[in-house]
């Protein structure tokens, strides 16, 4: 394995100027229930955001949002300086069709909790799909690049199986893999391990740890204390719909602010 | 007795009744060398053996019936109008299948689009040809020139044609079967595409959604793929039924087999002989179609399960052992 999984140095100065993402009073409803009431929140280039809170708190809807999974109701969400799933007008923002969404998805790579690879592909055909078919990078670099890809993350051995054989920390490690093949400036993470057996959590945390150590933006919804404490440039506390606290992993992890906090805290640990 | 009486009692201590099975167990554990039989089925055996002579039974009355005559059997079996009955049978089945199948996707994604436009249009689609039967609708289409003497492309509420054709020349008794047999068909198909895609799991889209793919890409990439291993299975069945169904087309004197049949036994008199040639060549047929879907079907389940060889790698592993041995 090497020692890293991009090519980019990480910059442990805060670059100064517009944020990567930058979220301001995002609401979304499911039918009358308000899911996300005003979140507002942003996230610089190379930062490590990891996202807690107990379930129905609304992080993953956040998160879904970001890449425009899910429509939102209200506020508005851009990434790279850009809307992303609208544009406005005057006072209002209309949303794209979903040719440009698609487009603007590019940048953004996403890991879901249940991996979610295409079964009727090899490990190095889920690597190589998107970016032969979208990114109309040609088959060999595209394979050569996988391949790379596949190394980093200690799979090589399985650039032939199918994903049914392999096991579901593999599984992950694949699909972070492949989408980073997409070169994308910001990866989202949707409980990227609660669907693992215990003893393969430490492989995926540990490909996730050294992509944040090459300078990756990273966003991480998450259940593992113990990596937001250790790699998480900041924690953000989420709770009905709501950020309820957010801060660097000591203050928000050692010292909580929040009543909400402190008990979610305390329930986990 | 109420659950927290029951378990408000001290476990009774398990009584020793095992002394003399024990003994036997012990036996057993003492030889090393145990073989477990399987679970024995002698009754499959008398089962078979009666159904072989019931078999036996019919087949024999039927060969030495005096009605049947084998001489007119022999006669027609590889007879050419018979042959090329059968590859007309077979060409309206391929072509009807090949285009009803596009035609039920289509369908199908309209269904499931979230246009309710669209949505509508398929549903009235299905309604309509799933809701009548095939053979109204043949007759419908192979009489289309009573309804409509002429066919012409023009502007609608005026008298002015780019072209006009007689209906009966446009469509000739061909393809009015196959335009019945399609869209009949389609209606059937765009049911089992659409189950097929409601099969894949979500996460398959947003998935690819979120490596930048479009749609369509999307569609053709990674969810019609998946539901193909579901939709396959039923779409064999129906290329088996469409085959069959071709010999309604005999009602708007479509030259396929079984008018071909019917055509002969009118002037020979020999219906039931004909009716013996053209079942078996239905069987032989349908017997063939199954050999592409159990290689369609081993293609799509791909990364589903493990495959083992095929009957034809069977077969060649078999031959080489058999020459390596000798």
């Amino acid at each position: 394995m090497s020692e890293t999984l991009a090519p980019r140095r990480r910059d442990h100065e805060r670059p100064a100027g517009i944020p990567l993402v930058r979220a301001s009073n995002v609401r979304k409803n499911y039918g009358p229930i308000e899911v996300l009431k005003g979140i507002t929140l942003d996230v610089h280039a190379g930062e490590v955001m990891c996202l807690l809170g107990p379930s129905g708190s609304g992080k993953s809807t956040f998160l879904r949002c970001i890449n425009h999974l899910e429509t939102i109701d209200g506020g508005r969400i851009s990434f790279n300086g850009e809307l992303i799933g609208y544009v406005q007008r005057k006072d209002r923002i209309y949303e794209m069709n979903r040719r440009e969404v698609a487009h603007q998805r590019r940048g953004i790579g996403m890991v879901f909790q249940r991996f979610n690879l295409f079964p009727n592909m090899t490990a190095l055909e889920n690597i190589t799909v998107a970016p032969m078919g979208i990114g109309k990078i040609p088959k060999q670099v595209a394979i050569a690049a996988a391949r790379d890809l596949l190394d980093r993350v200690g799979l090589s051995a399985q650039a032939n199986k199918h994903p049914a054989q392999l096991s579901g920390g593999q599984q992950q490690r694949v699909a972070i893999a492949r989408a980073l093949a997409m070169e994308p400036k910001l990866m989202l993470f949707d409980e990227p391990t609660s669907a693992l057996d215990p003893e393969l959590v430490g492989d995926v945390l540990d490909v996730m740890q050294r992509l944040a150590a090459s300078g990756m933006t990273m966003i991480v919804v998450t259940h593992e204390i113990g990596f937001a404490r250790g790699v998480a440039d900041r924690v953000v506390f989420m709770d009905g719909g709501v950020v309820v606290e957010s801060g660097p992993p000591r203050e928000v992890l050692e010292k909580p602010q929040n009543p909400r906090t402190q008990a979610f805290l305390e329930s986990v640990m | 007795m109420p659950l927290h009486k029951t378990l408000e009692q001290p476990i009774p201590p398990r009584p020793a009744t095992v002394t003399a099975a024990g003994a036997h167990a012990a036996a057993f554990t003492e030889s090393h060398d145990v073989v477990a039989v399987p679970l024995r089925h002698p009754w499959r055996w008398v089962l078979a053996a009666v159904l072989v002579l019931a078999f036996a039974w019919l087949a024999t009355s039927l060969w030495n019936n005096p009605n049947v005559d084998h001489a007119t059997i022999r006669e027609f079996m590889f007879s050419p109008q018979i042959i090329r009955g059968a590859g007309l049978t077979i060409l309206l089945t391929i072509i009807s299948m090949v285009l009803s199948t596009i035609l039920g996707i289509v369908l199908a994604l309209m269904r499931l689009s979230d246009n309710p436009v669209l949505n509508a249009m398929a549903w009235i689609y299905v309604w309509v040809f799933r809701g009548t039967p095939l053979l109204v609708q043949i007759v419908f289409w192979g009489y289309l020139g009573l309804l409509y003497k002429q066919i012409s492309l023009g502007i609608p509420f005026t008298d002015f044609h780019i072209f006009a054709v007689d209906t009966n020349t446009l469509i000739p008794a061909f393809v009015a079967g196959l335009i019945a047999l399609t869209t009949n068909e389609a209606a059937y198909s765009a049911e089992i595409v659409r189950a097929g895609m409601m099969s894949v799991d979500p996460g398959q889209k947003e998935a690819a959604y979120s490596l930048g793919m479009t749609p369509l890409f999307t569609l053709i990439k990674v969810e019609l793929p998946q539901a193909m291993r579901v939709i396959i299975p039923p779409m064999g069945n129906e290329t088996i039924s469409m085959l069959k169904n071709t010999a309604l087309l005999s009602l708007i004197a479509v030259l396929e087999m079984y008018t071909v049949a019917e055509h002969i036994s009118a002037q020979n008199l020999r219906q039931v002989e004909l009716l013996v040639v053209v079942s078996c060549w239905y069987l032989a047929l349908t017997s063939i179609l199954s050999i592409p879907q159990y290689y369609l079907e081993r293609h799509y389940g791909r990364g589903s399960r493990t495959l083992g060889p095929t009957p034809i790698g069977r077969v060649v592993s078999l031959f080489h052992r058999v020459m390596s041995t000798r």
